[in-house]
């Protein structure tokens, strides 16, 4: 089928671009077909006056982030250290953060 | 012979090259696309989470009131309402009913909430899909919760939350007011927080500032606040994965540099015999061109297809357990593939750049040996 090698790599290359292409018409047709989804998740969101996103329950101030107390990064006592592992996955507070003070 | 053909003459022979030396550059194209499919994953994932928290958290109120005694949350008054209220462009303050709830029996932590938007009757929750999962529980079950004074309350599943609303229910317990109050003995006239919805966003800094020097005992939440929360946290984590992976990707830039400049005695032979039947300089640079380009431009394809694959349709089975933590409760979500077209672009010149530059450049010493010294050796 393919006369010369540099005829293959062309057609892998071909290939490979194609599917990046349907990489970005996939993404649009989902985003379509999931948006009585988002709809839903918007309503609840509006509706039950949601602040946050479930993604980590282990405690109160990863579960919901921005409504935690800024001010008491260890939140719990003064020689708790963190134990969540999440916690090592959140940010550490603005102040600590040097380029938050540019702001 | 035109320049096209003179291109396609040498692929043909860079190609041939390539395979003659198989089992190593196919280890160096799974190692290369490996690397570009990780940090395209930690991109696509990190992007369609920030834009899903983003269009999501925008709906959130405009500002959240809390009240906070020696620096922690406390309970507010639903007096202070009054003093919202009366705030110029305020249109509406609802005091939120919301806490947490330890299940020792599971060790898992739910979210109770008293929704505005929905009536239950006394005795009655609808709960989320993963408060389902973990105690087993399906509509008409019973499922029992510890009050404050040890007793407990037996309560109904009325309703489950959808499947594909868990990224912001999956830990929900919704009951009434009453069954809330009388769980943690939450004195009438009092909320966990009060929400505001304002008539015009560009004044909810102002009424910000003003609430703080009305109520010097509370701590506003602007909407904003929370999204640049969200934004901060998934630039972290993704930057914490970037940082690991960036290792791999200096560790394999650096063994490319080492394989353009340490040329196996096969490669200088090779370059010496092209040179001996005529090949420019010229030409061996676009030769070596070319294996860059075949090695760079195959992995960075491939990698980017199987990141969208991994992340879109298997839900990012590599970055899962980073989400999850050790918690019991977790949510099972599938993201929306949202994708930035400009980060592809910022990939594609951070991967395959530095590789042309560090088998290229050193590339130009190999193609100036001259071929009589070479096929002595």
């Amino acid at each position: 089928m393919f006369e010369r090698k540099s005829d293959l790599f062309l057609f892998y290359v071909i290939l490979n671009l194609c599917m990046l292409f349907l990489i970005f018409i996939h993404a649009p047709l989902r985003q379509n077909k999931m948006e009585p989804y988002m709809k839903e998740k918007i309503q609840m969101v509006k509706g039950l006056e949601l602040t946050d996103l479930c993604l980590f329950t282990d405690a109160r101030y990863t579960r919901h982030p921005s409504m935690a107390v800024i001010f008491t990064p260890f939140q719990e006592h003064p020689l708790s250290l963190e134990h969540f592992p999440s916690g090592s996955l959140l940010p550490p507070p603005p102040l600590l953060r040097s380029h938050e003070l540019a702001r | 012979m035109n320049w096209l053909d003179k291109q396609r003459n040498i692929l043909d022979f860079t190609l041939s090259s390539l395979l003659r030396r198989k089992g190593r550059n196919l280890a160096l194209l799974a190692a290369y696309s490996f690397i570009i499919f990780i940090l395209a994953s930690v991109l696509f994932f990190t992007y369609a989470l920030k834009r899903e928290a983003f269009i999501l958290l925008n709906n959130s109120p405009e500002i959240v009131v809390q009240r906070t005694v020696a620096g922690r949350n406390d309970l507010i008054p639903l007096y202070y309402e009054n003093d919202l209220k009366d705030i110029r462009g305020v249109l509406s303050v609802i005091g939120r009913l919301w806490g947490y709830y330890y299940e020792p029996a599971v060790g898992a932590n739910y979210t109770l909430i008293v929704p505005e938007d929905r009536v239950l009757e006394t005795g009655t929750v609808v709960i989320g899909r993963g408060v389902s999962r973990t105690l087993d529980a399906r509509v008409g079950d019973i499922i029992p919760l510890r009050s404050y004074d040890g007793s407990y309350m037996s309560m109904e599943v009325k309703d489950i939350l959808s499947s594909e609303s868990e990224l912001v229910s999956s830990d929900l317990i919704l009951l009434t007011e009453r069954d809330f109050r009388d769980l943690f003995n939450i004195p009438a006239g009092y909320a966990t927080d009060l929400t505001l919805h304002v008539a015009n966003p560009r004044e909810v800094i102002t009424i910000s500032n003003k609430i703080k020097r009305l109520l010097p005992d509370t701590r506003p939440i602007v909407r904003d606040e929370i999204l640049r929360t969200y934004d901060a946290i998934f630039d972290w984590r993704g930057g914490i994965i970037m940082v690991i992976v960036s290792g791999a990707l200096i560790a394999f830039i650096l063994f490319a540099w080492d394989k353009a400049t340490g040329l196996s005695s096969e490669e200088r032979r090779e370059i010496g015999i092209l040179k001996g039947i005529g090949w420019e300089t010229y030409d061996i640079m676009v030769m070596k061109f070319w294996e860059g380009f075949i090695v760079s431009l195959s992995s960075f394809l491939l990698g980017i297809i199987l990141a969208y694959f991994h992340v879109f349709f298997a839900s990012a089975m590599l970055f899962s357990p980073v989400i999850k933590g050790w918690s019991v409760l977790y949510p099972n979500f599938r993201l929306i593939p949202y994708i930035d077209p400009y980060q592809l672009a910022t990939l594609f010149f951070l991967t395959t750049v530095p590789y042309a530059v560090a088998t290229l450049a050193p590339s130009w010493r190999a193609a100036t040996i001259d071929p009589d010294t070479v096929m002595r050796l």
